[in-house]
């Protein structure tokens, strides 16, 4: 039995690895974002930045539903001063069923939803495709690398390339590396079933150029640069309270490891009799 | 009462004397806490006390979220973010609720297969070990119903289709799942009643806990090496154990304590690491995701579902004999509960005389290749149903059934035991030499 079982084991693990090339390929790269790690936080430049890169380019169509105005002014956020974050608020015109008509918004108001169609909301985009990224869907590189729905994001905004020769040219969508649920045309599918291209074709036209927006404090507007920095935004959207959460646990595990060192030598003196060792 | 000899509550004072004689609960916790426990007891036996403090922090943490969310399909996921964005301290009661459902199954994992090593599960614990099977089904059901919560797409989808297994029972199967649903489909009736069962499970959970508790108690514990503790005299029994105050309950505090260091480092540093992030996206009818993919601790026992298809000789077999009554898809869910009743019925399927899985050297291998197939049953339940997978799946069901089934009730019979230590004393000294100065740095209890 045991002969047989580490045959079938030796046959599956073979089999897997032909499996996986079989499976649509995506290039999310790995960025370098200032919040991975325990010890990690957000960048606030980065994040102000990031603000401004949402509010000339994506908000005309995206919307972030679940995002307070007046948590741009919070602490370990994009920390906006209250008079630059009320201001900010202004900007929006958002719909009142109190009085079925628009009006200005206010620090306590939410961005407004989706406005463009199909276009999705963005306040949780970095968590919902946070993805398994690693190998065999093990999520060993969000383990080690720190990779998450940011690198998602960024890769997305950095991932548009020019359609590959096996495409036909009235193909609906945009070609993207790193898009995977996209439509992807038959005449890229070799005669084993396998993708002949990485990625596959996104709705949505390519948003960032490079040198799509001006920043105050002269940080470089390149493409790579401008789709880290609306990521890294997008990550606090998603994940307000990051900063919060990883200083309760830090303080969290070092109290416990102080707890754990204490029981230790309470519990090791309060047996030491009965294990002869007095 | 029987139970192991020990010292019980006297009263001394006026004022215990006059509780003693209308209600006798000091003498209860004191019984309780003072339990002889073999002083034998290794680090497996402490996730006990881990789950027992898993269901307060759940129970707990669960009373403040449901104060702040909405059980309607149109707001429940709103709500949730309401809780991680505007609560005080919202963000880290959800990740501590939702991670420590987690942390609730690895505990009930490592809890069972201690006792499935050490045969605790055999005479005279059969009761322990069958109410501990029904706390497992009421975690089962709790853990699936709390994930519908969110009302993400996860969720929504897990939900049609874990409901839907109900609907591959012959006949009644449709009535059932609209029965269990309150309408055809998943929808608002079935968030309202999954969010109260939600909060009333966890209730029946902790009764459950207390006759368990109660059960073993009366047997006693058991231990390493499966020898009974001596019950001829107060004394005899002295030599054996240990009262549980202060030397497990400070024992336990310490494994408890290591491991919520961890607990904490993984809701801390990566809360959303076990769940799947389709659950962030609202749930959406018509928009199913590619791939639905139950929470980790299911995966085992979704894999076994999903292992017998309709090209599997013996579901062909069974459906051909039931007149096609019992098809793939109900095959499948009979396997999956089938394969926890198997579990259940271990302590009259293993006929071994001898408790103790160190003192059986044959079923020692077994065990770690039963061991072993419950991890890989755990990872081929996430993977995709084409290929190689199908044929995994299969071969890992089928050890799973071969073990309990076959394996268990044979080796008691060809197996032939090691010699067991006379008493607990004995195997306890054999660790700790009663000589003063003999290897001081010996190791702890294993």
């Amino acid at each position: 039995m045991f002969r047989k079982l580490t045959l079938t084991a030796a046959t599956a693990l073979a089999l897997t690895t032909g499996q996986a090339i079989a499976e649509s390929e995506t290039h999310i790269e790995d960025f370098d974002f200032s919040f991975e790690g325990p010890f990690g936080s957000y960048d606030q430049m980065q994040l102000q930045r990031g603000l401004q890169i949402y509010t000339e380019n994506c908000s005309s169509c995206h919307g972030l539903e679940y995002v307070a105005f007046r948590t741009l002014h919070d602490e370990g956020g994009p920390a906006l001063p209250e008079d630059q974050m009320r201001a900010y608020a202004e900007f929006y015109e958002i719909y009142d069923p109190a009085i079925d008509d628009y009006r200005l918004a206010t620090p306590a108001d939410k961005f407004p939803a989706v406005t463009a169609a199909g276009a999705p909301d963005l306040s949780l985009m970095a968590k919902s495709r946070a993805g398994f990224h690693g190998p065999l869907g093990s999520g060993l590189n969000q383990l080690f690398k720190g990779m998450g729905g940011a690198e998602y994001i960024a890769s997305i905004l950095t991932g548009y390339e020019e359609t590959p020769e096996c495409a036909p040219e009235d193909f609906d969508g945009y070609y993207n590396v790193a898009f995977a649920a996209g439509g992807f045309p038959e005449e890229c599918i070799d005669d084993h079933g396998h993708h002949m291209v990485p990625g596959s074709w996104i709705g949505m036209p390519q948003p960032l150029w490079g040198d799509d927006v001006e920043f105050a404090d002269g940080h470089s507007t390149d493409i790579h640069h401008e789709a880290q920095d609306i990521a890294a935004f997008l990550m606090w959207t998603a994940e307000p309270k990051m900063m919060d959460r990883k200083h309760a646990g830090l303080a969290g595990v070092i109290l416990l490891i102080m707890l754990s060192v204490l029981l230790y030598l309470t519990n090791k003196r309060l047996w030491a009799p009965h294990k002869h060792k007095d | 009462m029987s139970g192991i000899p020990h010292d019980h509550y006297e009263p001394k004072t006026g004022i215990e004397k006059w509780l003693h004689t209308r209600l006798p609960i000091v003498g209860l916790v004191y019984d309780t806490l003072m339990l002889p426990t073999p002083k034998n007891l290794n680090w497996m036996w402490i996730w006990g006390i881990v789950l027992a403090f898993t269901l307060v922090l759940q129970i707990a943490t669960g009373i403040v979220l449901v104060m702040h969310y909405t059980p309607h399909v149109d707001l429940a996921f709103a709500s949730v973010e309401h809780i991680m964005r505007d609560v005080n301290g919202g963000h880290m009661i959800r990740y501590f609720h939702a991670n420590g459902a987690s942390l609730f199954f690895v505990a009930v994992y490592l809890h069972m297969f201690r006792g499935l090593y050490y045969g605790s599960y055999k005479a005279p614990r059969e009761v322990t070990w069958i109410i501990g099977m029904l706390m497992y089904l009421v975690m089962m059901g709790t853990a699936f119903m709390g994930y519908v919560l969110p009302w993400g797409q996860m969720s929504f989808h897990g939900t049609a289709v874990i409901t839907g297994l109900f609907g591959a029972i012959p006949f009644i199967g449709d009535a059932i799942q609209t029965w269990l649903l309150g309408a055809s489909a998943v929808g608002q009736p079935a968030l309202n009643r999954f969010f109260s069962l939600h909060y009333l499970l966890p209730f029946v959970l902790l009764g459950l806990t207390i006759v368990h508790v109660w059960a073993f108690h009366t047997t006693g514990n058991n231990n390493p090496t499966g020898v009974e503790v001596r019950r001829t005299s107060k004394e005899d029994a002295a030599k054996d154990t240990l009262p549980f105050w202060p030397y497990f309950v400070i024992k336990d505090l310490f494994a408890l304590a290591v491991v919520l260091a961890v607990f904490m480092a993984i809701v801390g540093f990566m809360p959303n690491y076990l769940g799947h992030p389709d659950n962030y996206v609202p749930a959406n009818p018509l928009a199913t995701p590619s791939h639905i993919v139950p929470e980790w601790y299911f995966l085992p026992f979704y894999a076994i579902l999903r292992a017998f298809t309709a090209d599997v000789w013996i579901v062909q077999l069974v459906n051909f004999v039931s007149f096609g009554i019992i098809d793939a898809k109900f095959f499948g869910v009979l396997a999956m509960f089938g394969a926890i009743a198997v579990m259940a019925l271990a302590p009259w399927l293993d006929t071994s005389s001898v408790r103790s899985g160190r003192y059986r050297p044959m079923f020692k291998w077994w065990f770690a290749l039963l061991a072993f197939d419950f991890i890989v049953l755990m990872w081929v339940g996430a993977m995709p149903t084409d290929g190689i997978y199908p044929y995994i799946s299969l071969i890992a069901a089928t050890y799973w059934f071969g073990y309990f089934l076959v394996l268990l009730p044979l080796l008691g019979v060809i197996e032939k035991p090691l010699p067991q230590p006379a008493t607990i004393e004995d195997d306890f000294n054999a660790h700790y030499a009663p000589k003063a100065g003999a290897d001081a740095s010996a190791k702890s209890a294993e």
